[in-house]
């Protein structure tokens, strides 16, 4: 199993979850979140007071997936994430040693 | 009432006039018959005109009366909800609270003072620099008008629209030390401010006999149709005295302290744009032509001075903001303040506009190259925009509005520099000097005295934790409620 963590731009959501519901992903958990890599952030001025915002907000995707389906899951989410600009964010996959169905104790593959 | 005066002496005069040009041949009875109908019916007519005249002084102070009390209703909006608004939405999401009570409990402990003390001391007889005590406990202010002031209105709707400028007053000083004052010590920090600089001053101005009142009695004449040296030289100076003696909000200016919602300001500024018309038409006391023509210079001057403001941001800094557009707005409202009953529209749009650009250097250079931390810029719009429009008010006020100064035979005298009168400025000068040494000194004390008793500031811990929770025991949002 596989866990892939993606950051990716706010306005990208909707198109990236369509593309994951797309090839049959059931199941993510979102959050929304600050950060910056190679995009700097922006100048505000108020009232001739200046601030530089470089925390920017982005969404996090964090799903988890069968090792086997786990490229084709990158492949759709990158490509439903990408405007090509600075600032499209990153992914990145984990190994995962367990995964444990809440309501009836099933585990591994059979969880997710 | 002029034009029924004349009405009445001609019909006094017609029948003496009448009867020496009846010839002397007529019979006797004749001539008295009429005479005696005559007699009656210029009873009738006397009744009538008086009547008529009653009428017609009914019918003009229920004009005024209801102008003059949407006017009232105008400058209360102005306070709460709109300078609440405004500066809620300039501080930080956990001070939004604590700044707009700030605003509106004085909309309640003004109002208590006005009523017991605060309305005789400013507009009673007395010395030329306080009113007396004959107004106390507002006794005898009732329905009669009060002709010192306002002829054709009752004299209880002059003391409260006079009541709503002294409660929004002291509320622009808060924009100085906003998100670091205890509660305790601003409610009595504005009482004080109220005694020591808003009544005297109020009374110097305004009131009958003051030392610097344009109508006859005054000393110094100084032109303020509004209050630009009452209301906003006296608050914005106060605000630099108490935003320099509490010194800077913690973390100022390392920090970030950016408004926490622009929108609610947005909001707040216009209605202050608004309000403004009731508190600078409704300062013609009357439902006047003067009326409109101050509604209109006004309008004009906010209109110039948020183009100003925008447009040297826009060269300063690069963007045109809608933060820059409503300081600019406010900012030609306050030039304007002391000249909108004496200026054609151009001369207003003219001070608009050098009001907001004046105002930008002064909030966005100045104050940032000298580090003083007037946190909401009272005295950068409201202290600054205040001298200036006070002074400009003695370049363009002219006899061609307002013929405030008359002589003896009641011809009217030329009134600023356009009208060739240029001492004026001198006056308009004296008047600020005195604005300023009030506000200084009385602050100064006000503020030892404060101090002394239960100390200014919030603690760090206070501070830190923001106004809303440790001084009010509440959030402004809870989003997850």
């Amino acid at each position: 199993m596989k866990k892939i963590e993606a950051v990716i731009q706010p306005f990208k959501l909707d198109d990236v979850k369509e593309a994951l519901m797309g090839i049959g992903v059931d199941g993510m958990t979102i959050s929304e979140v600050r950060g910056h890599g190679r995009q700097k952030g922006h100048k505000e001025v108020y009232r001739g007071r200046e601030y530089t915002v470089d925390l920017l907000p982005k969404v996090k995707i964090e799903l988890v997936v069968s090792d086997d389906r786990c490229e084709d899951v990158l492949k759709a989410l990158t490509a439903a994430a990408r405007t090509g600009k600075i600032g499209d964010g990153k992914i990145f996959v984990y190994d995962v040693a367990e995964a444990i169905r809440i309501r009836n104790d099933d585990r591994g593959d059979a969880a997710l | 009432m002029t034009l029924h005066n004349v009405k009445i002496e001609r019909c006094d005069s017609l029948p003496p006039r009448w009867s020496m040009s009846l010839p002397k041949s007529c019979l006797l009875l004749i001539s008295v018959l009429p005479v005696t109908a005559w007699a009656q019916s210029t009873a009738d007519l006397q009744a009538k005109v008086t009547a008529l005249e009653a009428a017609t002084r009914s019918a003009q102070s229920a004009g005024d009366n209801a102008w003059m009390l949407v006017s009232a209703a105008l400058v209360l909006m102005m306070t709460g909800p709109g300078l609440a608004l405004f500066y809620g939405g300039l501080v930080r999401r956990k001070n939004v609270l604590g700044t707009m009570m700030q605003s509106f409990i004085l909309m309640a402990a003004i109002t208590v003072l006005w009523a017991v003390v605060g309305y005789s001391l400013a507009f009673a007889d007395g010395t030329p620099f306080l009113g007396g005590l004959r107004y106390g406990l507002l006794n005898g202010v009732g329905s009669a008008p009060n002709p010192d002031y306002a002829g054709t209105i009752p004299h209880q709707t002059f003391m409260v629209y006079q009541l709503m400028f002294a409660i929004i007053t002291p509320a622009l000083i808060s924009g100085a030390f906003a998100e670091r004052m205890k509660f305790s010590a601003m409610l009595l920090f504005m009482v004080l401010w109220a005694f020591f600089v808003y009544f005297p001053m109020a009374h110097m101005v305004w009131g009958k006999g003051g030392f610097l009142n344009a109508a006859p009695g005054g000393k110094v004449p100084c032109l303020d149709f509004a209050g630009g040296t009452v209301v906003h030289i006296t608050s914005g100076v106060s605000a630099l005295v108490t935003a320099l003696y509490l010194g800077k909000r913690l973390g100022y200016p390392r920090e970030p302290m950016k408004p926490h919602n622009l929108v609610i300001s947005f909001i707040g500024a216009c209605l202050l744009w608004v309000g403004w018309f009731g508190f600078n038409a409704g300062s013609a006391l009357g439902a006047s032509s003067l009326a409109t023509s101050a509604f209109v210079a006004t309008h004009f001057a906010a209109a110039a001075a948020a183009l100003g403001w925008v447009l040297a941001e826009w060269i300063g800094s690069g963007k045109p903001s809608v933060l820059g557009g409503i300081s600019g707005c406010v900012a030609g409202l306050v030039a304007i303040t002391p000249a909108s009953g004496f200026v054609k529209p151009f001369p207003a749009l003219l001070i608009g506009f050098l009001a907001g650009i004046v105002c930008y250097l002064m909030v966005a250079k100045v104050k940032q190259n000298l580090g003083y931390d007037d946190s909401l810029d009272a005295f950068g719009v409201h202290g600054c925009g205040g001298t200036l429009g006070a002074i400009l008010t003695g370049v363009f006020a002219t006899s061609a509005v307002n013929g405030a100064y008359q002589d003896a035979a009641g011809k009217t005298l030329p009134l600023g520099l356009v009208d060739g009168h240029g001492a004026q400025i001198w006056n308009q000068l004296t008047g600020c000097a005195i604005a300023w040494g009030i506000a200084i000194a009385g602050t100064l004390i006000i503020l030892k005295i404060c101090d002394a008793l239960i100390g200014l500031r919030l603690t760090e811990l206070e501070e830190i934790e923001g106004m809303d929770v440790s001084l009010h025991g509440e959030e402004g949002y809870i989003l997850e409620a």
